[in-house]
């Protein structure tokens, strides 16, 4: 078993799991251009995940905070995102690219800053009263949830908000039989981006340093000289700036919105922050990569067993690796 | 003036007394050694000076500064360093940034960094490797070093001998007599011999109290004071 393991390190490690389900899939799917097309869609709902739930694996992690409102940063992105893109829907009609990605980005803006105020104010009012007690963090935090999608109900009302997309991002690219959306493409892209954004301040920086030393023994790193509770505030306003910008990127995907749809994902992304490790990056993307296509493969291979797919992988990973696929500390 | 002054200071741990009243001068220079039995407090007494427990009521002054009240970021900011008893390396954090972290301004000095080459040379040979992989040795050189990469006023150090192979020990002792010559050192250890060999005053804390404080040598030459306040079956 040691030399299947170390066999196995040596060719990538847990790395190599999406490639394996990735070549099963390719096996038991038979159609190649159905093939890559789920295979796309899987990882562009990945790199979505991925987005929702970074943040909260470093809360996880850092804080040991259990942010069960997170998702409601999610919900807001969403819903802002998709007022600010109905707003500007005369530059998404636009001919003009420029115009097309500047609607964009200031959706993505707005739900970025929305994420980073909230974030402060809820971290600051309700998460800070009850650190190192965690049935109260449950308690409080799934209540902040419910209050969030009270808000969205009263401003945005409980019917399906649609949710314009601007003209480049819409479409196929048709490669031979094979069919990519180019939203897919852009949020894979994206997240891609945002990725290697956070693993380098992670790994390249001072304060990326701290981040993962105080993931570790946060006493450590105050014996050392750090305030850490301001180091919480920051990671904590980061982490919702990121669950809104991925609500924002995954309204753009549904292109028909709810206000159920954080309490829809927050089981997601509890499952990528369990399975990914708690406060690894590099974890959480693994994580959300296996849950995006194992969703897209099982979805096309045995449509009932779809909804149970997320909890199988997650049972087997714990089977296998009780501390999640790449945690923080060791 | 001593560095470090404990007045009658009192630590409750949830609903437990721990420290009942500790009183206790620690002089400027040289390695002060406290002593004392499983559970006397010894630990208790560090973590309180640190703030990560907090003392009430007594006060613990630092330089004539009552630091009682402080947060622990602003203790160590006063050029005093804490090496726990499970050392606190950060294992998923390889040696060099385990050691930048503890530097004032993230880069090193080169010549504090030369010294600690020469006392634990391991640390250069691993230099990149993750802390968790080092052994119970090397973490405790790399626990120490990160308490020496910047000049401390005082350095607080929880049994930096437990579990460790006496070669190690030998060599912890020297780096300790070489760090003791610019730096104070508050050494709490159950190695009688290994603090014998480096404490020039002492005290020892039994059942969350100072029952006697010293030099180490009048200590060392007293054996019935020795199993009184040390011995298990007393």
């Amino acid at each position: 078993m040691q030399q299947i393991n170390d066999f196995a390190g040596r060719l990538g490690g847990v790395y190599l799991l999406p490639v394996v389900v990735a070549a099963l899939a390719f096996v038991m799917i038979g159609a190649p251009s159905s093939w890559v097309t789920l295979t796309v869609a899987g990882l562009a709902m990945g790199m979505m995940i991925f987005l929702m739930a970074s943040g909260l694996s470093l809360v996880f992690g850092l804080m040991d905070v259990l942010n069960f409102g997170h998702s409601a940063f999610v919900s807001f992105g969403a819903f802002i995102a998709a007022s600010v893109l109905a707003w500007l829907s005369g530059w998404l009609e636009a001919d003009a690219v420029s115009l097309n990605i500047a609607a964009l980005f200031l959706a993505f803006g707005a739900a970025i800053l929305f994420g980073l105020v909230a974030g402060w104010f809820f971290e600051t009012v309700i998460v800070k009263p009850v650190y190192k007690d965690h049935l109260r963090q449950i308690l409080i935090t799934m209540g902040a949830l419910i209050v969030a999608e009270q808000m969205i109900l009263a401003i945005w009302g409980g019917t399906p908000v649609s949710v314009p997309r601007p003209e480049f991002l819409e479409g196929s690219l048709l490669i031979g039989d094979i069919t990519i959306e180019i939203y897919r493409i852009f949020a894979f892209l994206l997240g891609l981006g945002v990725y290697a954004a956070l693993y380098l301040t992670l790994n390249r920086t001072r304060i990326g340093l701290l981040i993962r030393a105080g993931v570790e023994n946060r006493e450590m790193v105050e014996a050392l000289g750090f305030r850490v509770d301001r180091l919480f505030v920051a990671v904590f306003m980061l982490g919702s700036a990121l669950a809104a910008l991925g609500g924002a990127m995954w309204a753009g995907y549904e292109t028909l919105i709810t206000p159920a749809l954080g309490a829809e994902m927050m089981i997601v992304v509890f499952i990528v922050v369990i399975i990914g490790g708690l406060g690894s990056i590099q974890g959480t993307l693994l994580g959300a990569i296996m849950v995006g296509l194992m969703a897209n493969y099982i979805g096309y291979l045995a449509p009932k067993l779809a909804l149970a797919s997320n909890m199988i992988l997650m049972v087997a990973i714990l089977l296998w690796r009780p501390n999640g696929l790449k945690p923080a500390v060791k | 003036m001593s560095l470090l002054s404990l007045n009658s200071m009192k630590t409750n741990i949830g609903q437990y007394a721990v420290l009942h009243d500790v009183t206790l001068e620690v002089p400027e220079g040289g390695v002060f050694v406290l002593l004392g039995r499983n559970g006397a407090g010894k630990t208790t007494t560090l973590r309180s000076i640190m703030g990560l427990w907090q003392p009430s009521p007594g006060s613990v002054l630092f330089n004539g500064q009552d630091i009682t009240a402080m947060h622990t970021a602003d203790i160590a900011r006063l050029d005093i360093a804490f090496v726990p008893e499970n050392m606190g390396v950060f294992g998923g954090l390889t040696v060099e940034e385990n050691l930048i972290l503890a530097t004032a301004k993230g880069r090193f000095d080169p010549a504090r960094l030369k010294r600690i080459y020469e006392l634990f040379p391991a640390l250069e040979t691993f230099w990149t490797k993750q802390a968790w992989a080092l052994s119970g040795g090397q973490k405790q050189m790399l626990a120490v070093a990160r308490a020496i990469i910047e000049p401390r006023a005082l350095i607080l150090i929880d049994e930096p001998t437990k579990g460790l192979a006496p070669a190690i020990v030998d060599a912890m002792a020297d780096a300790f007599r070489e760090i003791a010559q610019t730096t104070t050192i508050l050494l709490v250890e159950q190695n009688f011999e290994f603090a014998k060999s480096l404490g020039r005053d002492m005290a020892v804390i039994d059942d969350g109290r100072i029952a006697h404080s010293g030099t180490m040598a009048d200590f060392a030459a007293d054996t019935a004071l020795q199993d009184r306040l040390l011995s298990l079956s007393a």
